[in-house]
C-alpha cells in the first residue's frame, strides 16, 4: 500500500502519545475481554440451554423435591416426548473449594435427554453395571488429574455421610461451551443410601417437547396437572430456568453492560481528545499535502486510518491478554466453569474497538478534511 | 514574453484577466487585486516585488488554485481554473503546479524520500518507477547522498532543497515559489536562487516567485511590482542586461 508509509509516520511523531493512547484501547479492551468471560460465565446454562426441553420444579423452591411418581403422569401430557429426573447431591470433595455440581440422575432417560454431551458406550455400560459408578466430566477430569477406574470419596453435605464412587466414564460437550464441569451417579444408589427421607423423591424433572413452539401450552398443563396437590410445581423452559438462576447473583449483565459502556464512552473522549489535537498539530503539513494535490477525501481518510489504527493496534493488544488470561479457564474453582473468552465475543470486541476509533476520528477527520489550505499555510 | 496590460496574444501558458480579490476582515472590505492582467509564456522566469500586504502570496495562490478570485478569469495551458470546482482544482493542481514555500513545509516525519515522492502517490506511476523519478530530483538539487535523512537531519538551504525536488517531481506545468529564499542566510539563499536559475534555464521551467530580496528578484527574466493591488512591470532581463554593460 503505497500510502501505508504516511499513515505509519504520523503514529511515531508523538511516540508517548501514541504508546499511551494505544495502551488506553488495550486497558479498554482487556477490561471488555474479561467482563465479556464474567457474562458468559454467569449466562452459560442460558446459552446452551436446550429449546425443547422444560425444567419442572417444586413451586415452593427448587430445594423442595416432588414425589417420583410424577414421572409416568408426565409422560401422559400430551406433547411431552421424555422425561427424566435429577438430584441436586452438593457434596464437598476434599475441600470446599473444589466446587462442582453431582447429581444423582435417571440412568434410563438421562443420556437420550442431554445428547449434548458423549460419551463412549463401553463406558456408558461399566458405570450402568457399577452400583457405586460415576460419569464425570472432561473438565473435572483435567482439574484433579482422575482416571477411570479412580474411586473419589465425596463428603455428603445434604445427605450425610462420605459417598465413595468409581469414576466408569468421562464425558465430552459437543460444543465448546458446554458443561463439562458436571458429577452424575445413580439414582438408584441415591434413594437406597438414604431410603428414610428420599425415597420416591427427586430434585427436578426435564421434559423435552414434541414442539418447541408447544412450550407454554404444555408447561401450562404441567402446573396445572399438579395444582391443588401437596407438590405442585412450577414449569419453565430451560433458558428462562437457567436466567432466572443466573440473576440470583444479581443483575450481572447490567453491570457489566454499564461498566462496559462507560469505558468505552471515556475511551472515546480520550481517543477523541487526542486525535484533535494530533491534527492540531500538523495542519500545516495537511495544508501541503491538499497543496500537493490529496483530496479532502483522502485527509479525511488518512486521520480516520490512523485513529483506526491505533483502536485496532490496543484492541488487538488488550484482547490478546484477556485471552492469555483466561486460557486457564475457571479461576474460581468451579463456581464459573465456563471462563472461556470465545471468538464470536473477540470478534465483537474487535468490532467495537474500530468502531470507537472511527466514530473518536470523525470529528478531526472532518476538521481536517475542511482544512482551509491558504489558512493553514498561514499559520506559523 | 510577460505582459501586465492584457494585450498577449492566446498562446500564453499563464493568461490572467481581470482578475479581482477583495477580503472582508470584519466590517471592512479590503480590495487586495483589482483588475490585474497578466500573460506569461513557457520558460519564463518571473518575479513579483511589493511592500508587505500588496497581495503578492494572494496572487500566487489564486495563480496555484489554491484560493478563487472575486472576478476575473486565470488559464494555464488553455484550461480556465477559475470555475473548476473544488475537487477538480485539486487535481489540476496535482498535474500542472509545483509549489516551493518559504517555511519548506517538508513534513517532519518523512524523510526527504518520502516527501519528494508526495506528489507521485498521486499518480499511476509504479514504485520503481517513482523511486526512478524521486533519485533523478534529488540529483538534480544536489542531495541524492540525503535520501534517507528526515527534515530535521538537513540544514535549512538543504530543507528547501528537497522543497524544490518535490515541486518539480512530477513534472508540473510552472513553479510557484513564495519567498523561497526568505528563511534563508545570503549564501544559502544564493545557492537556492542557482538552482532555480538553472531550472529555468537548463530543464525550461516556467518559474512564477514572490520575494521581497531585490538578489533574488534580478534572477528574474522580468520583474513585475504589486502595488496598490495593480502591477507595474519593472526592468526586462534584456534591459537590466544594457544597464549592467
Amino acid at each position: 500500500m503505497k500510502y501505508s508509509a504516511l499513515i505509519l509516520s504520523n503514529l511515531f511523531r508523538k511516540k508517548i502519545r501514541t504508546v499511551l493512547t494505544i495502551g488506553s484501547f488495550a486497558v479498554a479492551l482487556f477490561l471488555f475481554g474479561l467482563l465479556a468471560v464474567v457474562r458468559g460465565a454467569f449466562n452459560q446454562g442460558v446459552e446452551v440451554a436446550g429449546t425443547d426441553r422444560l425444567v419442572v420444579i417444586n413451586k415452593v423452591s427448587i430445594i423442595q423435591p416432588l414425589p417420583v411418581s410424577y414421572n409416568e403422569r408426565l409422560l401422559r401430557i400430551h406433547g411431552i416426548k421424555e422425561v427424566t429426573h435429577q438430584n441436586w447431591f452438593g457434596g464437598v470433595y476434599q475441600d470446599e473449594r473444589n466446587f462442582f455440581p453431582q447429581m444423582a440422575i435417571d440412568d434410563d432417560t438421562f443420556h437420550t435427554m442431554y445428547p449434548e454431551y458423549v460419551l463412549p458406550d463401553d463406558q456408558w455400560q461399566a458405570y450402568m453395571s457399577d452400583r457405586e459408578g460415576a460419569v464425570v466430566g472432561a473438565d473435572l477430569v483435567k482439574r484433579f488429574h482422575w482416571k477411570l477406574g479412580d474411586r473419589i470419596p465425596i463428603k455428603g453435605t445434604i445427605f450425610q455421610g462420605t459417598w465413595d464412587f468409581n469414576i466408569r466414564g468421562i464425558y465430552h460437550g459437543k460444543k465448546v461451551e458446554d458443561d463439562t464441569t458436571q458429577f452424575w451417579f445413580h439414582y438408584k444408589y441415591l434413594e437406597e443410601r438414604e431410603s428414610q427421607y428420599w425415597k420416591g423423591l427427586v430434585g427436578w424433572y426435564t421434559v423435552k417437547v414434541d414442539n418447541p413452539d408447544d412450550s407454554v401450552r404444555v408447561a401450562k398443563e404441567i402446573d396445572e396437572t399438579f395444582s391443588n396437590s401437596p407438590w405442585e410445581t412450577k414449569t419453565d423452559t430451560e433458558k428462562a430456568f437457567a436466567t432466572s438462576f443466573a440473576k440470583q447473583a444479581g443483575n450481572i449483565q447490567l453491570l457489566i453492560l454499564s461498566i462496559g459502556a462507560v469505558v468505552f464512552f471515556t475511551l472515546l473522549l480520550v481517543t477523541g481528545n487526542t486525535m484533535a489535537i494530533a491534527v492540531r498539530e500538523r495542519v500545516r503539513d495537511l495544508a501541503v499535502l491538499k497543496a500537493v494535490g490529496f483530496s479532502d477525501v483522502f485527509v479525511l481518510v488518512l486521520v480516520l486510518a490512523e485513529s483506526v489504527l491505533i483502536a485496532a493496534i490496543g484492541g488487538a493488544l488488550g484482547l490478546g491478554f484477556a485471552k492469555l488470561l483466561t486460557r486457564n479457564g475457571d479461576p474460581t474453582h468451579g463456581m464459573l466453569p465456563f471462563f472461556y473468552l470465545s471468538p464470536q465475543t473477540v470478534v465483537a470486541g474487535f468490532a467495537v474497538t474500530v468502531a470507537v476509533g472511527v466514530v473518536a476520528g470523525l470529528l478531526p477527520a472532518l476538521s481536517a478534511m475542511n482544512l482551509n489550505v491558504v489558512d493553514a499555510l498561514r499559520r506559523v | 514574453m510577460v505582459r501586465v496590460d492584457g494585450g498577449g496574444n492566446g498562446s500564453s501558458l499563464v493568461r490572467v484577466r481581470g482578475l479581482d480579490k477583495k477580503y472582508q476582515r470584519g466590517s471592512e472590505e479590503i480590495h487586495v487585486l483589482q483588475g490585474l492582467n497578466l500573460d506569461v509564456d513557457a520558460g519564463d522566469f518571473v518575479a513579483f516585488m511589493g511592500p508587505s500586504g500588496s497581495g503578492k502570496t494572494t496572487l500566487l495562490n489564486l495563480l496555484g488554485g489554491l484560493d478563487l478570485p472575486t472576478a476575473g478569469t486565470i488559464t494555464v495551458a488553455g484550461d480556465e481554473i477559475t470555475h473548476l470546482s473544488g475537487s477538480k482544482l485539486t487535481h489540476w493542481r496535482a498535474r500542472h503546479v509545483g509549489f516551493v514555500f518559504q517555511m519548506y513545509n517538508l513534513i517532519p516525519v518523512l524523510t526527504a524520500f518520502q516527501n519528494v515522492e508526495l506528489p507521485l502517490l498521486l499518480t499511476k506511476l509504479s514504485k520503481a518507477e517513482r523511486r526512478q523519478h524521486v533519485e533523478l530530483a534529488l540529483e538534480v538539487v544536489g542531495l541524492k547522498d540525503r535520501t534517507h535523512h528526515y527534515p530535521r537531519q538537513l540544514s535549512g538551504g538543504q530543507e528547501q532543497r528537497v522543497g524544490i525536488a518535490r515541486a518539480i517531481v512530477a513534472d508540473p506545468t510552472f513553479l510557484l515559489c513564495d519567498e523561497p529564499t526568505g528563511d534563508l542566510d545570503r549564501r544559502s539563499a544564493d545557492e537556492i536562487m542557482d538552482l532555480i536559475d538553472r531550472l529555468v534555464r537548463e530543464h525550461n521551467k516556467t518559474v512564477l516567485l514572490v520575494t521581497h530580496d531585490p538578489v533574488a528578484a534580478e534572477r528574474a527574466h522580468v520583474v513585475l511590482h504589486l502595488n496598490k493591488g495593480v502591477l507595474v512591470e519593472g526592468q526586462r532581463v534584456e534591459e537590466k542586461a544594457a544597464v549592467r554593460s
